[in-house]
């Protein structure tokens, strides 16, 4: 059961972290609808046409659902990272720290910031892939549940990022050359299954194929994992990445001297 | 009766073996008006961060009005209000968002904050500016909003880190009547400064610390009481080439400014006397510096030396 007052205390984060980005639109709701609807015009009507189709569906309708968590996985990942990176330098991060806030409540707080963008892009995302492609759904809770979660994973991601920042630079190493490698080699434009073996197997020890997988499982029924093991793996991600979260501000590394 | 804050045997030891806090220990009752003064380094802002847990001790006790910050950091943060040194909210919201957030912070329903915000934001002059970003206020606004943050939830000790830095004297005076005001209600406040003036001004009890280390904690009054001697400085009109002052130590720093040294048990009545013997008109008469001032550098030379001793 919350507390009355970490529930005061975590709606004020909250509030204040889906404030921050609605502020900033422009670099922060803008940028995703605009990048989404050129990989359509690109992947999807120019190249996409001659390619024909990708594990039983025409291209384009195979690619939305990668595209979708794609923009899922940048914008919770960057929101948490640049706005707990931003409350480090300029120092307001001590306005929670000085405060009775439980940790669990601000690892809570600016996850469900991160949550609540990487959910809002990705739904702006959908309504744009609506005017390139009919989106068919299997299983609305399979893409319900697939998107918290992933959401929740790169969220957790960004903080930790942002606690062992010590520059804006930190803040981009990661998404640059980490999370952009692994989510184009995710399974987000094409087929794992197209693979040679050896490239099959190295692509299952990429989380972003399982979540890719079972997000398109949502709209089209078709995955190259299997569903349980897909959730398996995001669940133990996001227990691990949330102990380490709680560990690290526990120990007040990047936050306290 | 519980004092508001004890400190015992508290010490830091920063990465890379910078002892910043030696061991100190503190005491300040409820309700007091309280001075920790000191020069830049001394360990002020360091034993200010352990307080409020935003710096990690090394070794030591802190008390809150009875609560351990080891044991019960919750209940001991939920007393004390802080005012840093450095501004640190975020510069591009309002401050009307930065109170009403920062009461949510203590569980503050939002509809108490909203109230509050008003009254503080109207107390401390800035509620012109309540919905306008913070990063344009001009230095004196952004610390009273830092006053306001800071006693939004209503806290019984209130720690100001230099709370005068770079405000100007009309805007301190001011900001002095405040804290007045606070202290009046029943708030104990813990002031670090290194303007004197402010401490004599304020508080009624002072802890020197210099170089991690306590080396006065007494009353104002005691303290001020153990001044012997205070260096008059008057503006004369001189006929000879010199004075002749028997008693005294003086000396003509030009030709229209004599200073004298005069100990607590003299009379100025003799210098005066003197000086109308000798024709020397007075024309006006000050304190060379702040009295404090001089007992502050005095006691501060004095611990170095000592420092000094102990290390060779």
């Amino acid at each position: 059961m919350i507390s009355f007052s970490n529930r005061i205390a975590l709606s004020s984060i909250l509030r204040k972290e889906i404030q921050r980005f609605m502020r900033i639109w422009v670099q922060t709701l803008v940028p995703p609808a605009i990048t989404i609807s050129l990989y359509f015009v690109i992947f999807g009507s120019l190249i996409g046409s001659r390619i024909g189709e990708m594990g039983g569906f025409d291209y384009m309708s195979f690619i939305v659902p990668g595209l979708i968590m794609m923009s899922v996985i940048t914008n919770s990942y960057s929101n948490v990272a640049s706005s707990f990176f931003s409350a480090k330098w300029q120092r307001n991060v001590e306005e929670m720290l000085v405060a009775p806030v439980p940790n669990w409540v601000i690892v809570a707080g600016y996850v469900g910031g991160g949550m609540t963008r990487g959910i809002l892009v990705g739904s702006i995302v959908t309504l744009i892939s609506l005017l390139f492609v009919d989106i068919q759904i299997h299983n609305i809770w399979v893409i319900i549940a697939t998107v918290m979660l992933t959401s929740a994973v790169f969220s957790l991601g960004g903080l930790i990022n942002a606690i062992f920042a010590g520059s804006f630079d930190d803040i981009s190493i990661i998404p640059t050359f980490i999370l952009t490698p692994l989510t184009y080699l995710g399974g987000v434009f094409y087929s794992i299954t197209l693979l040679p073996e050896f490239w099959q197997g190295v692509s299952q020890i990429n989380p972003i194929v399982y979540m890719v997988n079972a997000f398109r499982y949502g709209f089209l029924g078709i995955s190259d994992v299997s569903l349980t093991l897909a959730f398996a793996v995001i669940l133990t991600f996001i227990v691990s990445l949330f102990s380490i979260a709680m560990i690290l501000i526990a120990k007040g590394i990047g936050l306290r001297s | 009766m519980q004092p508001a804050l004890a400190i015992n045997g508290l010490k830091k030891i920063y990465k890379g073996g910078l002892v910043a806090v030696k061991g100190i220990d503190l005491k300040v009752e409820k309700g007091d008006f309280f001075a920790l003064l000191g020069p830049n380094g001394a360990g002020k802002s360091t034993t200010i961060g352990v307080i409020t847990s935003l710096v990690n001790k090394t070794a030591g006790s802190v008390k809150v009005f009875g609560h351990d910050i080891d044991s019960e950091l919750d209940k001991a943060k939920s007393f004390i209000g802080l005012v840093p040194q450095e501004f640190n909210f975020n510069q591009f919201e309002a401050p009307m968002k930065i109170l009403v957030n920062q009461a949510g912070y203590y569980g503050v329903p939002r509809h108490i904050a909203l109230q509050r915000a008003e009254k503080y934001l109207r107390q401390l002059d800035l509620w012109e500016k309540a919905n306008e970003p913070s990063r344009n206020l001009s230095g004196g606004m952004k610390r009273r909003l830092m006053i306001a943050r800071a006693l939004m939830h209503e806290p019984k000790i209130l720690i100001l880190d230099e709370p005068t830095a770079g405000v100007d004297i009309e805007l301190r005076r001011h900001m002095w009547d405040y804290l007045r005001r606070l202290n009046n209600e029943g708030i104990t406040i813990i002031l670090t400064t290194h303007y004197l003036e402010e401490a004599e001004m304020l508080c009624r009890n002072i802890a020197i610390i210099d170089n991690g280390e306590i080396i006065k904690n007494t009353s104002m009054k005691s303290l001020l009481a153990t001044l012997h001697t205070e260096t008059i400085v008057l503006d004369i009109s001189l006929n000879s080439k010199s004075i002749d002052l028997s008693g005294f130590q003086s000396r003509l720093t030009d030709e229209h400014t004599l200073e004298i040294d005069v100990d607590k048990s003299q009379s100025l009545n003799d210098v005066f006397t003197q000086l109308t013997q000798q024709g020397i008109n007075v024309h006006s008469m000050r304190n060379k510096a702040n009295r404090l001032e001089e007992l502050f550098v005095t006691l501060t030379a004095n611990n170095k030396v000592q420092s000094a001793g102990a290390l060779s």
